[in-house]
Formats: structure tokens, sequence, C-alpha cells
């Protein structure tokens, strides 16, 4: 390797490293997420996510190999006729003094000669640590990872332990039923998802349609005030949707459209079309002139020019606004509050919903969060480039 | 725009273009226009827009007649609150996701991995605002016993300090939730400033390379001027997207300890005091703040016009 080349590479060595930490800040705090919403519930509020992968440390460990692992051994049997790690013998400590007047005897009867007794709290970590261990609790079975947060949120599973364990015990939550129709129960993330679909798919075939008439319009059509329209309506981007919010629901309690998909379908093409009529029209817009004067001077009507030129060659452009409308749609919180409500729950009403009514129950948050990112990231990343392509459409060339 | 610079073959009759028009019109006249008219007129009425604003003076007190909600909504010491912290916003969002984006921009265009680089700024982008509060909120979880479990506080105690309930105390609350929209929008402002740079003649920085120039003459003298239109739209974009800021601060900290923005009291005076009146008259203060920079993009416009 020449000298010139190692120069050129150590060179690169703070863009490499600013541009990897870049990285790390923006991936960890969603993998912290994405980690803690695979623990069991148990371990969530005790450690750090970060910790999730390292070497368990059990509580209580230190003070077993402190005090009681010179005599009864490592693995708590070295003692005859006694297995401190025996289930059912831990079963009988049901409080921490159980085990202090259990050693007392031990020593009394001449069976280990303890140095000096643990303090209380010791005892307590004690206790802990020989529940684990043992499997009184079922403790030391639970696995580091689990699938359950999912299962409960998709559920709407709301108990102290899993939908999984309740299920299997037989004892069914009040608005649970253990089979397949939980998945449509309406606390629960899966009827959630079903709707957030029926939301978002009308709402975003719509408003880009209307869009592509419009942008072809104000492209290559003439008619008077053309440009002052088309201002006028872009302009109306800047309107805050929460200043229409009032006015329209008023209209729709009139019209009994309150909770109903087609109420927020109409609001959402409202809302949706400033943005997309300015692409559009950009992106229209910036197709080579001479395509349309000789498709014109060929005498083809402007129906024609429309759906056989101007639609297909705008096709990256109705993508990528497709995706955009299909994200901003689907994570919209504040319409589907207003205008759905509880009636028709969608993902992200569900979960502002569990945020303030279940607190810090992040086990279900964390699991919920990732069922309602799931499909718009898929869409993301596997249409990507329309996206990229639409924005640049957008903003770019505009 | 004059008729002389439209072609002659453009005219296709003088129905047909209002057919294209059409459905696009009646929908955002019926959802936008309408709506916010009716709401402009509230903002001159009372709470439930019975009667004029006036009626809610009181007697003694500072009275702007029609024009009360507009005394409140500009001097009330939250709406204040609100208007600074709005305009902390502005500045350190838009500096913040424009400068970042422009940096990831360059840096990344230098490395073979580009295509990931990017991926990951952009991805925040197509989380929701309540997934994105999720995972922040958990990102600044605050313990008041020894586990810390929020990643900060982790970081914050392993280093020697004390614990900080980062969305509570008026000294953070603010930048952490600048810091969550920056988290958002930075891979907008990337993903465009980077094309433009991509659009920058090679020859014209291989010359400047030639002729002795440091990259960061090279950057600052070559690349930004080129790319300036670009980061003015950028700008502009982002600046009315952050004045209308609300998901955030809604879903985080629901603009409580000092956190407040304009769009949240708006939120705020119509669905929790049922002020309609002061809340339409802060949604009209809002548009008035954007509309410089809508000018600003409308201009932009005519002169790609021009030059089509």
């Amino acid at each position: 390797m020449s000298i010139d080349r190692i120069k050129m590479m150590l060179g690169k060595l703070p863009t490499h490293l600013a541009l990897i930490c870049l990285c790390l800040v923006w991936l960890v705090p969603t993998v912290g997420l994405l980690v803690t919403s695979f623990r069991p519930f148990q371990d969530i509020n005790e450690t750090g996510w970060w910790t999730a992968f390292a070497p368990r440390k059990e509580a209580g460990q230190d003070v077993y190999e402190k005090y009681l692992a010179p005599y009864y051994g490592s693995d708590g049997k070295a003692v005859e006729g006694v297995d401190l790690f025996d289930p059912e013998l831990v079963g009988q400590f049901r409080r921490s003094i159980a085990l202090t007047v259990f050693l007392r005897e031990q020593m009394e009867a001449g069976k280990v000669q303890l140095e000096e007794m643990p303090d209380a709290q010791e005892t307590k970590d004690l206790l802990t640590y020989l529940r684990r261990v043992s499997g009184a609790e079922g403790a030391a079975s639970r696995p580091r990872f689990t699938v359950d947060n999912y299962i409960d949120a998709v559920m709407g599973y709301r108990g102290r332990a899993s939908y999984r364990a309740d299920c299997a015990e037989g004892e069914q939550a009040l608005d649970l039923n253990c089979n397949i129709s939980d998945l449509m129960n309406p606390r629960g993330m899966g009827r959630a998802f079903v709707n957030s679909l029926l939301v978002a798919i009308p709402c975003t075939i719509l408003p880009i349609l209307f869009a592509a008439f419009a942008g072809y319009a104000f492209s290559w059509l003439h008619f008077p005030g053309r440009m002052g329209l088309f201002a006028l309506l872009v302009g109306l981007q800047i309107v805050p949707l929460q200043m229409t919010l009032i006015p329209v629901s008023r209209v729709y309690a009139q019209l009994g459209l309150n909770g109903t998909f087609l109420g927020i379908w109409l609001f959402h093409t409202g809302f949706g079309l400033p943005y997309a009529i300015y692409l559009m029209r950009n992106f229209i817009g910036s197709l080579p002139r001479e395509i349309f004067e000789s498709a014109y001077l060929d005498g083809m009507s402007h129906w024609t020019v429309f759906y056989k030129l101007a639609l297909p060659l705008s096709m990256p452009a109705l993508a990528s606004l497709a995706i955009f409308q299909f994200l901003w749609i689907w994570n919209d919180l504040l319409v589907a509050l207003v205008f759905l409500g509880g009636q028709r729950p969608v993902l992200t009403y569900q979960i502002s919903n569990m945020v303030s009514s279940l607190g810090a129950g992040w086990h279900l948050l964390t699991a919920a969060a990732f069922v309602s990112m799931a499909l718009p990231m898929i869409v993301f990343f596997s249409l990507q480039r329309f996206f990229v392509r639409g924005m640049l459409a957008g903003a770019v060339k505009g | 725009m004059s008729d002389v610079q439209v072609p002659e073959i453009m005219r296709q009759g003088k129905i047909a273009p209002w057919l294209y028009v059409a459905p696009a019109l009646l929908i955002m006249t019926a959802f936008i226009v309408y709506p916010g008219l009716n709401t402009f007129l509230l903002s001159f009425r009372n709470a439930d827009g019975t009667l004029p604003a006036a009626a809610a003076c009181v007697e003694g007190e500072p009275c702007w007649g029609i024009l009360e909600n507009y005394r409140y909504a500009l001097t009330a010491p939250i709406m204040l609150n609100a208007f600074r912290n709005n305009l902390l916003w502005v500045v350190l969002m838009v500096g913040g996701t424009v400068g970042l984006g422009l940096l990831i921009a360059v840096l990344a265009d230098r490395v073979k991995y580009e295509a990931l680089a990017k991926a990951i700024i952009f991805t925040p982008m197509a989380i929701s605002f309540v997934g994105a509060g999720i995972i922040w909120k958990f990102v600044y979880a605050y313990g008041t016993g020894q586990v810390q479990i929020g990643l900060l506080n982790a970081i914050v105690t392993a280093l020697g300090g004390e614990p900080v309930s980062w969305l509570s105390e008026p000294a953070f609350n603010n930048f952490a939730l600048i810091l969550v929209g920056v988290w958002m929008w930075t891979g907008f402002c990337m993903t465009i400033l980077s094309a433009s740079l991509k659009s920058v003649p090679t020859e014209i920085l291989e010359a400047a390379r030639v002729d002795g120039a440091t990259e960061w003459r090279v950057f600052w003298k070559v690349m930004v001027p080129i790319i300036m239109p670009t980061i003015a739209v950028v700008v502009t974009t982002m600046v009315i997207n952050v004045l209308k800021i609300f998901d955030i601060v809604y879903v985080m900290t629901g603009g409580n300890y000092g956190t407040e923005v304009i769009a949240n009291r708006m939120y705020g005076e119509m669905y929790i005091n049922h002020q309609s009146g002061r809340s339409a008259a802060i949604a009209v203060i809002l548009i008035l703040l954007t509309i410089p920079f809508m000018i600003w993009n409308v201009r932009r416009f005519r002169a790609q016009e021009a030059i089509r």
C-alpha cells in the first residue's frame, strides 16, 4: 500500500468517525425500544435494556457466596439432607424471617457453623436469590426475551400476568375469550391495525387522484386566473389543521358523519390536497414542454394527453406522493382523535390511550409502538426510491 | 403571470380546465377555506361565538374591544411564554435539522456506505409522533431509585452525575423536546440537500481543488453558493413546519412545565378551556407568522415558471 493511500485513509478517518457517531445516535433510541419490547415485563423496570445481552447478575448471589456457599456449597447441596436449592424447601420460607429462623436451627443442630448471620437486608436478598435459582418463583426459567408483550398488546390484554399464561390456566380476562376472536378485541392493537388500514388507503388514493387532475391543468392547460388560483391553493398549506376542526365537526354532527370512515376520508383528502397539488404541478410542469406541444399539434385532446402522457410519466411522483400521504395518515393522531375517537380506534389513538391509562407499562407501550411502526417502515424501505425522488421533485426542481 | 407567455396550444376550451380543477377546488373549499374563514370570524367573537369579543371585557382592565381575543393572544403571560418557546423551536430546530442535514449529506457523500447511513438518519420520518414520543420518553425516563432504565440518565449517573427529570425540569425540557424534533426531521433536510449537492458539477469542484483550495473553502465558497436556492427551500419549509409544531409537545409533556408552544395553546384554548374565540385568534396569528415564508416560496415558483 502506498503512502498516499494510507494518508488518504487517515484523512478520511474523521469523516468516518463523525458519520458513524451520528448514525449511532440516530439508531440507539429505536434499538432501545425494540429490545425492551421483547423483554419480560419483570425485567424492564429492574435493569436497563442495554444489559439485556450481558450475563445476568442475580441479586443476592454475592450474599449467598459470602455466607452460605462455604457450608452449603455453590450448588446448595453440600450438607446432607438439606438442599437449599430445592423449591419445596425454599417455598416454606414465606418471609425472610423464616429463613433466619431456619439458619439458626441449622446452627443449633450443629449442621453448620456460620461465622455471622446475614443482616435483615442481606437475608432478603438471599431469599430472593434462593427463590430464583430454586425455581420456587418460576423466575429461574424466565427467558431473556419473549413475544408475550406483542401478544398482550395485539389482544388488548390488561391483566397482571400475560395473555398466554392466563389462557393456559383457563382464567380469562373480562373481555377476552382465549380464541381467535380476541384478535378483534376493541381494546387491542389488532383491531386498531385494521381500522388504520381502512382509514389510510382511501385517504391516500383520493387526494392523489384529484391532485393529478389539478396539477395537469395548472401545468399545461390555460385558463384565466391560473397562477393566482394555484398560489392560493398551495398557500392553503399553511392553514393549521387545528383551525378547521371545530367548524367541520359541527357540520359533521348535523350530517351524522362524526365517528364514520367517510367523514375522516373527506377531511384528510381536503388537507392532503395543497401539498399534493404543489408536488404534482411541479412534477408534471417540469416534464419537457416539447412532448406536450407536439401531442397537441398532433391533435390529441387534453384528456388523451392527460392519461396517455402526463399520468404515466408522472408515475414516480404519484408513487412518492402515495407513500408520503400514506405515512402521514397512518401516523396522524389528532384527526383520528377528533373524528373517530374511541368508536373506531386507530393505532395512534390506541397507543396514546395506553399512555394515559397505563402510566409506565413499558412492556405494552413498546410492543404497541412497534406494531404501529412495522407497516410504515416496510412501506418506506421497500419504496424509498420513489419517496426520495418525489420529495426532490417537490423541492429541488420546484 | 401574463398571457403572453402562454402558448396558444395550451388553450383547450373554456370549461375543460375547470373540470380538472373542480374536485380539488370543491373539497378544499369545503374543508379548508370555509372552516378557515369561519374560524377567522370566530376570532372576533366571545368564548362560544355568540357575542362580539368585547363582551368578555372587564371594567377597569385593559380591553381591545373587538380585538379582545388578540389582546389575550399577544399579551397573556402563558402566551408570551409560548411565543418565546416557539422562537426557540424555530431557531434551534431549523438550525439543527438544516445544519446536521447538510453535515451528514456532505459526510455521507465521501463514504461507501452512503445509502445505509442515509437510511438510518431518514428512518424516524416513517415513525409517528406518538411512536417517537414513546421512544424518547423511554430515553428520558427518570427513576427515583438506584436503577435508571432511561438511557440518558444511566449515562449521567455512570459519569457520576445526578439523574435529571428531563421532561419536567424547566432548564432542560424544551431542549429535550426540540432534540426529538431534530431527530425526526434531519432526514428530510439531509435527503433534499444531498441530492442538491450531487448536482454540483464535479468539474467546478475539481478546478477549485487543483487551484489549491482546502476542502473547507471548497465547501463554503463553491458548494454552499451553488446549493443556496435549495437551502432556502429547506429552511422555509422547515420554518413553516416548526411554527406549527404540536404533536411532540402534546404527546410528551402536554405543554406542562413551561413547554407550551403556539399550536399547543391553540388546542388547549379550544378543547380544554373551551375558549373558541381565543383559540381562533391564536390560529390567525399563527397564519400571519407563516405568510412571509409562503410569499417567498411563491416567488421562487414564479421564477421557475419564467425560465421554463
